[in-house]
């Protein structure tokens, strides 16, 4: 009975909240990936990206509350998601051709073009503020949870709680299906094929016909679509504030790069990674220790690392996979 | 007049040049050898021919046609295919993606042009889902003149097809490369061993700094004493 009530809190603490934010990580990763992959250069203002995105899609959810709209048990930020996916894809486009579109064209370093997305982070940082303000907002509506710990005691008769919130259920449906989208696009379409050729081999691809204008801009697209989809089950999970998510910038590189950079299997596995790290690391084991060791009340809470050090795990990660295996568990490309 | 007709091709990347009033013509169905010393031009007097240097002087025509100032891009819809002599293939994708990739721009039905493909290099066929990246050099190097065929195009430019492959491979290649001359697609090759290119050339073209140095048929080039003193090694 120890064992299953150690199993439940760990599943309750850990795995459930980890996978969540591993998957949310995950999609963010990417979005990373394949701007790393097809354009070349590491975008850091992908963290304000899904802030954007985000904040359209909050605003768009006010309309439809107002309005009266819902979307039953479920969210009705995934109403307004299409909303903002189409406003950042735009902002992408727009972003590409008014900035990024010129250093291409002058065929700027990849570190040159770091610094111009670190230019571009800043812009939509203000962007995102203008539009939705620097407080924390919560957005999440519909059906708070699908197990709770009530509905859990009556079921199994554990002392241990475990609660299933919806946000989660949602977040990793949401994210296996945008997933197999993707994968689907990159793998079958000629379009996602012309894109994977084009990230393998530009002059090839160039030669053989391939536009790299359509190639970049259905890149953005996508990019903001995956940004928007990452920042919104993220906020619906825990909550919006654009600092929180220009802080993201950090686990989202570090699992782009424990991955493999540019390998998009890669960036799902990383996420996973850090996500695990991060929480397993800053989990208190107390109880689950008392469950396990018979007749041992530890004094402390068994925690490793306090939770305001939880970037300090995706930066040491980060660091550690640079040094020691810079192509990522599964190998990416270096420009 | 020749299918093609590059005449008195004269350019470089800087400022200064690196052709000189240099001439290739190929004939319907024929292959066209380029050889030469090391920093002759060769690469370059080929890359020319496909638009990707600019030239100050002389004129390319195509089946008549005048495509001096076509892109490449617009050069392989007017039939020319082109083969780099590296990065010639797309690593991570499959054998058949790769060919797929080749077919870019055709709006038909590729299907047997690919076929016909995988009948001239049966091991592609076997190898089809697998990735260009981890086949052997000789296969790749079939990959890279498959995916140019797949344009269908009437005259198939190869930068050294051989570089790097085994005396074997390099046999088997030049094998497939006269067979898809038999096909009546014209072959314009830059080769690097010299003796068995010329073997298999109706046309031979020895370049010296940029410039023509000798221009005869396959044969009578490797007969002549001084080209085989000078480039054949005896």
């Amino acid at each position: 009975m120890e064992l299953v009530n150690a199993l439940v809190a760990i599943t309750n603490y850990v795995i459930i909240p980890a996978t969540a934010y591993g998957a949310q990580l995950a999609l963010g990763a990417l979005g990373v990936t394949l701007i790393y992959s097809i354009l070349r250069f590491s975008n850091f203002a992908h963290g304000d990206t899904m802030a954007f995105g985000t904040g359209v899609v909050i605003l768009v959810t006010w309309g439809f509350q107002s309005l009266g709209i819902s979307f039953g048990p479920l969210p009705t930020a995934l109403l307004a998601l299409p909303f903002g996916i189409l406003a950042t894809a735009a902002l992408m486009l727009g972003t590409d051709k008014v900035v990024y579109q010129y250093y291409r064209k002058v065929r700027a370093a990849p570190v040159v073009m770091v610094m111009v997305s670190v230019g571009v982070m800043f812009v939509m940082n203000a962007l995102t503020r203008f539009l939705i303000g620097v407080d924390q907002i919560n957005f999440d509506d519909g059906a708070r949870f699908v197990i709770n710990a009530r509905q859990w005691r009556e079921m199994t008769g554990l002392a241990e709680p475990l609660t299933l919130r919806s946000t989660q259920v949602i977040t990793v449906v949401t994210a296996i299906i945008t997933v197999a989208i993707l994968f689907w696009f990159l793998n079958r379409t000629r379009t996602g094929k012309s894109m994977r050729a084009f990230s393998d081999n530009e002059d090839l691809a160039l030669l053989s016909g391939i536009d790299p204008n359509k190639v970049v801009a259905v890149t953005w697209i996508i990019t903001g679509a995956l940004a928007t989809i990452a920042g919104t089950l993220y906020g619906l999970d825990k909550s919006f504030k654009a600092f929180t998510y220009f802080q993201l910038l950090l686990p989202i590189f570090a699992s782009a790069i424990v991955g493999g950079i540019g390998n998009p299997v890669g960036a799902i596995a990383g996420g996973f990674v850090i996500s695990f790290s991060e929480v397993g690391l800053t989990y208190a084991w107390k109880k689950v220790a008392t469950y396990l060791i018979p007749n041992w009340e530890p004094d402390g809470l068994v925690q490793l690392l306090s939770t305001d050090y939880k970037y300090a795990v995706s930066f040491t990660i980060l660091i550690l996979v640079l040094i020691f295996k810079p192509t990522g568990l599964f190998k990416g490309k270096i420009v | 007049m020749s299918y093609l007709n590059a005449s008195e091709m004269t350019g470089g990347y800087g400022k200064a040049d690196i052709l000189h009033s240099c001439t290739l013509t190929v004939e319907r169905g024929q292959i066209a050898v380029i050889v030469g010393p090391n920093g002759a031009g060769k690469s370059t007097a080929m890359k020319a021919v496909f638009g990707m240097l600019p030239l100050r002087a002389g004129r390319v025509t195509l089946d008549g046609e005048d495509i001096t100032t076509l892109s490449p891009q617009d050069r392989v819809k007017k039939g020319m295919g082109f083969v780099p002599q590296v990065n010639n293939v797309f690593p991570t994708m499959s054998v058949e993606e790769n060919l797929e990739m080749g077919a870019f721009i055709r709006d038909d039905d590729f299907r047997t042009t690919m076929e016909q493909v995988f009948d001239l290099f049966p091991i592609l066929k076997e190898k089809r889902r697998q990735n260009a990246g981890e086949l052997s050099g000789g296969q790749r190097q079939q990959v890279a003149v498959g995916r140019a065929l797949m344009t269908k195009p009437k005259l198939l430019m190869l930068d050294e097809p051989t570089a790097g492959v085994s005396p074997i491979v390099m046999d088997e290649l030049f094998d497939r490369i006269i067979e898809v001359a038999r096909t009546g697609i014209s072959i314009l090759m830059v080769e690097q061993n010299a003796r068995q290119a010329l073997e298999i050339a109706d046309k031979g073209y020895v370049l010296v700094q940029g410039a023509n140095k000798y221009t005869d048929t396959g044969q009578a080039l490797l007969a002549d004493p001084e080209v085989r003193r000078t480039f054949l090694g005896g």
